[in-house]
């Protein structure tokens, strides 16, 4: 059996009186791809701060001994004017994670982000630029585990490898565990091993394959909306 | 005031470089107004040590230590906004500073002046100047990264509650070091003037450091160079030279 990458057993997360996460439970094989779907506000992206440690949870929450965690966050406001560019955002990480500067190519390479658009500064590159460049961030330093909060629509720029082609494609030649929040019923359905389906209500979570959790049932009722997921054609509508 | 000798202007350089390299990541972390706020935290310091006839250096040093950290503590605790507590702390340093201290006193700790500092002090503020310069210097990628998202520096095993600590205490320590030359007033004004020109004006990290501390450094040689020809005060002139650096550094227009 492949060991555990995460194992999380009973995470509950609450602001004050108002609660986000109730009892939630999975495990993510190593190397293993792990989608999180769930409509918006059924406290997805919450999840992820608890994994990373950002916001106080309960329950209990193991990663691997040696976890190197890469987070790809779904969106930062930048300001406009920072004199910051991609290569000080990159070297601060290289720095921080004593990795070497050649790691900061490499990485660029690895998200096809060229160096002209690594020497702007990170509040003028365009959003799917930006995207790549805190994929490149998360991907310094050598992590085992990438968790990737997906924005809601397309940044992908015509004619370029898609998003979820590059993030495929990285997770395949780092060995990555790949932790994955999705809109893209479609992609999740294709690529994901297993699927963590949060509700509106904020009290069910549905774990398993994506055959088991994606029925029309279960969408039903954590999207506490009429969806329609054919499986055959891997439409979602 | 006779003519200026080369010590004289040792300690004010090394002054200028502090604030040049803190002043970077208090303009960026939008901290402009709470960092000006935070250098009058030093009055009720400078009005105890007076009374207690002590350097009052000393008790300004003393007091933006604990109003730092009463700041990062309230913050944390309270979850209130940063401005809203240094706002608190703030008008509160400043009310009980001008109790405490008087008439001339009090122009002088707002403003400085520019005395002879003794062996002592000149070598403390020159110590102390190198202590935050090389701080900021090392912690600036971690400070790059938890600018750009706490989330991903906690990520990395960056403390951000440690870092933020450090940064506000290497803060309050720029604003000692330049209490005597141009008073509490004054000396944010040194910290932020040219940090937000070289934010105008640079495109990356580096430029934006080395650009800092050169206005920085530069206005203050100036002004102590040019004050005794024009009869004015030192401390004054410094900051009106820095002001004209900044709509210099207006006209520079960038992102060609």
């Amino acid at each position: 059996m492949t060991p555990h990458a995460l194992e999380v057993e009973g995470l509950g997360v609450s602001f004050g009186r108002t609660r986000v996460l109730t009892d939630v439970s999975f495990v993510v094989p190593e190397g293993g791809t792990l989608a999180v779907i769930g409509p918006n506000g059924s406290g997805k992206t919450i999840l992820f701060k608890a994994l990373i440690g950002a916001v106080p949870h309960e329950g209990r929450l193991r990663w691997a001994a040696a976890t190197r965690i890469g987070y790809v966050p779904q969106k930062l406001d930048i300001e406009r004017d920072l004199p910051i560019t991609g290569h000080d955002f990159l070297r601060a990480k290289a720095a921080v994670s004593r990795a070497a500067d050649a790691d900061v190519r490499r990485a660029l390479e690895m998200v096809n982000l060229t160096p002209e658009v690594a020497a702007q500064t990170i509040g003028t590159v365009s959003s799917g630029q930006f995207q790549r460049l805190l994929l490149a961030f998360a991907l310094m330093g050598r992590p085992t585990v990438l968790l990737f909060d997906e924005p809601t629509a397309g940044v992908d720029e015509p004619g370029e490898e898609g998003l979820y082609a590059m993030i495929r494609r990285v997770q395949q030649a780092e060995r990555l565990t790949l932790l994955l929040i999705s809109h893209e019923l479609a992609l999740v359905y294709q690529h994901a091993d297993t699927v963590l389906c949060l509700s509106a209500s904020h009290r069910t979570a549905f774990f398993g394959s994506p055959v088991d959790v994606l029925t029309p049932g279960r969408l039903r009722e954590a999207y506490r909306a009429p969806l329609k997921f054919h499986v055959h054609d891997g439409h979602f509508s | 005031m006779t003519a200026i000798s080369p010590e004289m202007l040792a300690l004010p350089v090394a002054m200028a470089v502090a604030a040049g390299l803190v002043g970077c990541f208090a303009v960026m972390r939008r901290m402009t107004l709470a960092s000006d706020a935070i250098s009058h935290i030093a009055l009720p310091g400078i009005g105890v040590a007076l009374v207690l006839r002590l350097n009052p250096v000393l008790g300004g040093i003393v007091a933006l230590v604990v109003g730092t950290l009463l700041v990062w503590a309230l913050e944390h605790r309270t979850r209130l906004p940063t401005e809203a507590v240094i706002g608190v702390v703030f008008s509160a340093a400043l009310a009980i500073g001008s109790m405490l201290t008087s008439g001339e006193e009090l122009i002088e700790a707002l403003f400085g002046a520019a005395r002879r500092p003794g062996a002592l002090e000149t070598g403390l503020g020159l110590a102390g100047a190198l202590i935050v310069a090389t701080y900021v210097l090392q912690a600036r990628h971690r400070l790059v990264i938890a600018l750009v998202s706490t989330d991903l520096a906690r990520t990395v095993g960056i403390g951000v509650r440690r870092l933020d600590l450090m940064y506000l205490l290497g803060f309050a320590l720029t604003v000692g070091l330049g209490l005597r030359y141009l008073g509490v007033l004054l000396m944010g004004s040194l910290i932020i003037i040219p940090a937000t020109t070289a934010r105008h004006v640079a495109r990356s990290l580096g430029t934006m450091l080395a650009l800092a501390t050169g206005l920085s450094v530069g206005a203050t040689v100036l002004g102590t160079l040019a004050a005794p020809l024009l009869h004015v005060a030192a401390g004054p002139l410094v900051i009106a030279v820095a002001a004209v650096f900044f709509l210099l550094g207006l006209l520079v227009r960038r992102r060609g």
